[in-house]
């Protein structure tokens, strides 16, 4: 009886997110208390049982729902450690995520619209972590697709428009290729579940029709690389600047680019397995795509005047890491790469988080008006120093353990460019990062910002998430050896799952 | 208990035709509960009749116990089971919504009018599913033609009249060319049942203008292009419950006409030529229907013009039907097609009808910053559309997947790049309208007045519909399970 309930934790969290988007959806825009209490509820709940399935996870315990969709397709949720440390994020993140939401959108429209369709994205990201094949992985995929467009174009001006245009653009034209490739995947090797070190079934298909395996591989590369920002498929993430800042952060650090960046890490670890993905030569045109888009969108991030423009191409840039450690091969750069996916979110959802504080407190969108903000604002002011510094890779910060673990990892597979990029990738952060600093602390203020209200430097709603993200970049990082961080789950799951490698 | 369920056979035609009958005696506004009941009756005897298919297999009932070819013959597989399924839903849909909105004050004539027309629709379209020779079949089409052609014209204004007129000519021509391709068959072969047509035909050059002649009928009925021509203005200038059960059910019994007589009466006439005709008629309305919803300006064309591309899919079975590796994919995929376009298509037209009745018009620009009153119906269109995108969690989704898991599994590239590119088509015109429904009122626009309140039952039909696509988005296996029973041998 325990044992049957606990295996249906994974339906019980979706249908938790799911359950909280109906409840908002069905209380309407006017009863505020009743929507926030449902919605920290629901946010609560998830984290609650999310981590109830990691501690079974740690136990050892198989996690596992799953029914027939189809003759020959099953819809099927397994937490696996690797399913967890997306989930464990996503859930974290959405909860803070709520919180700065419900401050940041007081007194817009449509707020019972756009709290639905959060949860629905939190719904589909958990979907798309927990996802134990491919079938189900596509499913929720495009889910999020779909739970993110409203939000995307939320403001509903024509600005916002032409961006969520942009954004269903790139995105459902990747869902396409990703359907296409699942399809073939399915006619040529039947339904398999994601295993790690690859699919039996798909190398010794590999083995008979090598260019279908690499067509269908391009395929699914390609339908995931969209979400994962990879260049030449970046355009839509700094299109989507124009949507509120707590959706920003859902599309840079939640939910929409980790998706793409963890599909990536299914198809190469767990549907192909690195070392054939290797051998169709893949992983080093991967590579090369990873460190373009690392450079590139350093480059131009620096030419930003506006901040979260700036900050978009950072992400552009950054999330390409996880890319990178993925198709580098080693395990120290698989755990560096999965680490980042955990320390990108938080570092990425600080400076989100602060930029929209800037908007909605100063009301400031450019860099060069930040001028003396950190005397007016220093709370917020140091998260985000924390958070850029972190992203530049400053020790002992989250950033620098991740691309410490990348540039060793790729040194012992003999890759000793990815050094190269992992340098210049430094400097151009710091290029583009520091300059926003000396504003913020050094350079006097040159404008009249609205005096402060009460004795807080903004609504606390919009602080506390900022304090608690920013403290996670410093633990992530000081706490990096003990079992239970991003880095020591990363090398879990690395160690259990791919010891191959 | 066979006898029973094949009992509820006859009863799924007969309980809609006799409660129109009392319905038109006694007058629509002094029994308004007759027709909810009789639609509940309906229900009841289609349910019994898909529990007895999908227990015991097929059901024959044969009308005074002659049998054919002399008498009359209802036979229900598995295919059947669910075109009665899925019309019990969509009638009770459309029964349930038709009533508060017929009954307001402003549509007097209309409810006198829609009952009887609507309930001898579904009476017809229930013995089109259920006729097992091509006679029979023949009056049940004229039935429904004769049905829908009032319904189209029931508000009487000049554009639905002429709209009406362009109908009923189309399809009279239609019914002239099946008719005579029915006695083409009957001349060579005697008899004018489906299964005992399909095995005394030959593929000879009789049999084949018969089936062409038929086919072309059923297009033209079915709205495929190039014969769509008609469905547009008709299905637009319709009322929303007219609209919902055109477009979800009567132009599918042509589609469901086309694969049922090519699959059991002339298999053997269904060369790879004409495979790729059919087909690539199917694939030019998937394009062309797409397309065309894209460039309107007012939301019921969207959605009408979407059904000449919805149509299109099913019959992409008829070249994948003669691959082997594609067929029984393709076959699941095809049926579970027109199940999930007709409850979302429903669920489509009412959400629109929603929309229409409240702001009294339907333009696309004049949805900006559309009333919270309406979000229930905008997020049931919503929700309708992503199933005819195709996209998951929905039984679109599912069709899809099978229809195009077959045709990567055939080797058939083109049809599964028809499938993949009609997908991304819908995705545009569907998102072209939430975008619209999404986007802030511009501010320089004066206050709208508020628009006319809905009637709660209204609100909450076209959303029950949209939400049961997704359930049947959970999991298409117990549909497919029925499908099964009486399946042609070659798509097992």
């Amino acid at each position: 009886m325990m044992a049957a309930a606990y295996g249906l934790l994974p339906l019980a969290a979706l249908l938790t997110a799911v359950a909280t988007a109906a409840i908002v959806f069905a209380l309407g825009d006017a009863r505020r208390r009743q929507r926030t209490f449902w919605n920290l509820f629901g946010a609560g709940t998830k984290l609650a049982l999310v981590l109830l399935m990691a501690h079974g996870v740690l136990q050892g315990h198989t996690l596992e729902v799953a029914w027939p969709a189809l003759p020959g397709a099953t819809l099927r949720l397994v937490a696996d450690p690797l399913a967890l440390l997306f989930a464990v994020l996503s859930s974290l993140l959405w909860l803070i995520t709520t919180v700065y939401a419900i401050a940041y959108l007081e007194g817009s429209g449509q707020r019972a619209r756009f709290f639905g369709f959060f949860s629905l994205c939190v719904a589909a990201t958990f979907g798309v972590a927990l996802a134990g094949n491919p079938f189900t992985f596509f499913c929720f995929y495009e889910l999020l697709t779909l739970a993110t467009y409203p939000l995307v174009v939320h403001r509903g001006h024509s600005a916002a428009l032409a961006a969520g245009r942009t954004y269903l653009g790139y995105t459902l034209g990747g869902g396409a290729a990703l359907l296409a490739g699942t399809a073939a995947l399915y006619v040529a090797v039947g339904e398999q579940p994601f295993t790690p070190g690859g699919m039996p079934a798909v190398a010794e298909w590999a083995d008979r029709a090598p260019v279908a395996a690499t067509a269908v591989l391009a395929l699914l590369l390609g339908g995931v690389a969209v979400k994962a920002a990879l260049f030449p498929l970046q355009g839509w993430l700094p299109a989507a600047m124009v949507a509120p800042a707590p959706v920003s952060a859902l599309l840079h650090a939640v939910a929409v680019v980790k998706a793409g960046a963890f599909g990536v890490v299914r198809i190469i670890e767990d549907t192909y397995g690195y070392a054939l993905a290797a051998e169709l030569h893949v992983t080093p045109v991967l590579s090369a795509l990873a460190a373009v888009t690392i450079v590139y969108g350093s480059v131009r991030a620096l030419a930003q005047a506006e901040l979260k423009r700036r900050l978009a191409f950072s992400t552009v840039s950054q999330v390409s890491f996880i890319t990178l450690g993925v198709a580098a091969g080693s395990q120290l750069a698989l755990i560096g790469g999965l680490a980042h996916l955990v320390h990108q979110g938080l570092m990425k959802i600080t400076l989100f988080f602060c930029a929209g504080n800037y908007a909605e407190t100063l009301g400031e969108h450019r860099i060069d008006a930040l001028n003396g903000a950190g005397r007016r604002m220093p709370v917020t002011s140091a998260a985000f120093t924390v958070a850029a510094l972190g992203m530049m890779g400053a020790p002992p910060l989250a950033g620098f353990i991740s691309k410490w673990y990348l540039g060793i990892g790729a040194l012992a597979q003999g890759q000793g460019w990815v050094i190269g990029v992992l340098v210049a990738s430094t400097l151009l952060n710091a290029a583009y990062f520091l300059p926003i600093l000396r504003r913020l602390w050094l350079l006097p203020a040159t404008r009249d910002w609205p005096a402060r209200a009460g004795r807080a430097e903004a609504h606390r709603g919009l602080l506390d998430p900022v304090l608690l993200t920013a403290t996670a970049v410093l633990l992530a990082g000081l706490l990096a050896a003990t079992p239970l961080s991003p880095l020591g789950w990363a090398a879990r799951i690395v160690e259990q799952g791919y010891p191959g490698l | 208990m066979a006898a029973g369920g094949a009992l509820s056979l006859p009863l799924a035609f007969l309980l809609p035709l006799l409660t129109a009958l009392v319905v038109f005696l006694l007058g629509a506004r002094r029994a308004p509960w007759l027709p909810g009941i009789g639609a509940l009756a309906t229900v009841a005897a289609v349910a019994d009749a898909v529990r007895h298919v999908a227990a015991h297999g097929p059901q024959a009932y044969h009308l005074g116990g002659w049998m054919p070819p002399l008498g009359v013959e209802l036979y229900a597989d598995g295919l059947a089971a669910l075109m009665l399924a899925m019309t019990a839903a969509v009638g009770l849909a459309v029964t349930a919504y038709a009533g508060p909105y017929l009954h307001d004050g402003h549509h007097h004539q209309e409810a006198e009018r829609f009952w009887p027309l609507w309930l001898v629709q579904w009476a017809a379209l229930n013995g089109t599913f259920l006729a097992a020779d091509l006679f029979n079949l023949y009056i049940m089409l004229e039935l429904v033609t004769l049905t829908a052609v009032p319904l189209v014209a029931i508000t009487g204004d000049r554009a639905s009249l002429g709209a009406a007129m362009r109908y009923l000519l189309l399809a009279l021509l239609a019914s002239l060319a099946y008719l005579l391709g029915v006695a083409l068959l009957y001349g060579g072969t005697g008899t004018l049942h489906l299964r005992q047509v399909g095995e005394l035909v030959g593929a000879g050059g009789p049999a084949a203008v018969a089936a062409a002649l038929i086919t072309a009928g059923l297009l033209l009925k079915g709205a495929i292009f190039p014969l769509h021509t008609w469905l547009v203005p008709a299905h637009s200038n319709a009322p929303a419950p007219a609209s919902a059960v055109l477009s979800a059910l009567v132009v599918q019994a042509g589609v469901y006409l086309v694969l049922r007589l090519w699959l059991w009466t002339f298999p053997a006439l269904l060369s790879p030529a004409v495979g790729w005709l059919l087909g690539g008629l199917g694939a030019a309305s998937v394009l062309y229907g797409s397309l065309q919803a894209l460039r309107q300006s007012r939301l019921k064309p969207v959605i009408a013009y979407s059904t000449v591309a919805q149509l299109g899919y099913p019959l992409l079975l008829l070249p994948l039907a003669a691959v082997p590796a594609a067929a029984a994919q393709a076959w699941q995929g095809a049926a579970y097609y027109i199940v999930a376009h007709g409850l979302a298509k429903a669920g489509a037209f009412l959400a629109a009808g929603n929309i229409r009745y409240s702001l009294g018009h339907d333009r696309l620009a004049g949805l900006r910053g559309i009333a919270p009153e309406l979000s229930v119906s905008v997020l049931a269109l919503g929700l309708a559309f992503v199933s005819l995108m195709g996209l998951p969690p929905t039984a679109g989704f599912l069709a899809k997947w099978q229809l195009l898991s077959g045709a990567l599994g055939g080797g058939q590239w083109p049809w599964a790049a028809v499938i993949v590119l009609g997908g991304l088509l819908a995705a545009g015109y569907g998102l072209r309208v939430l975008a619209m429904a999404l986007a802030a009122a511009p501010s320089d626009e004066p206050v709208r007045r508020p628009p006319q309140r809905l009637p709660r039952r209204m609100v909450a039909v076209p959303l029950l519909l949209a939400l049961a696509v997704y359930l049947l988005g959970v999991s298409a296996v117990p549909a497919l399970r029925l499908l099964e029973q009486g399946a042609p041998e070659a798509l097992g």
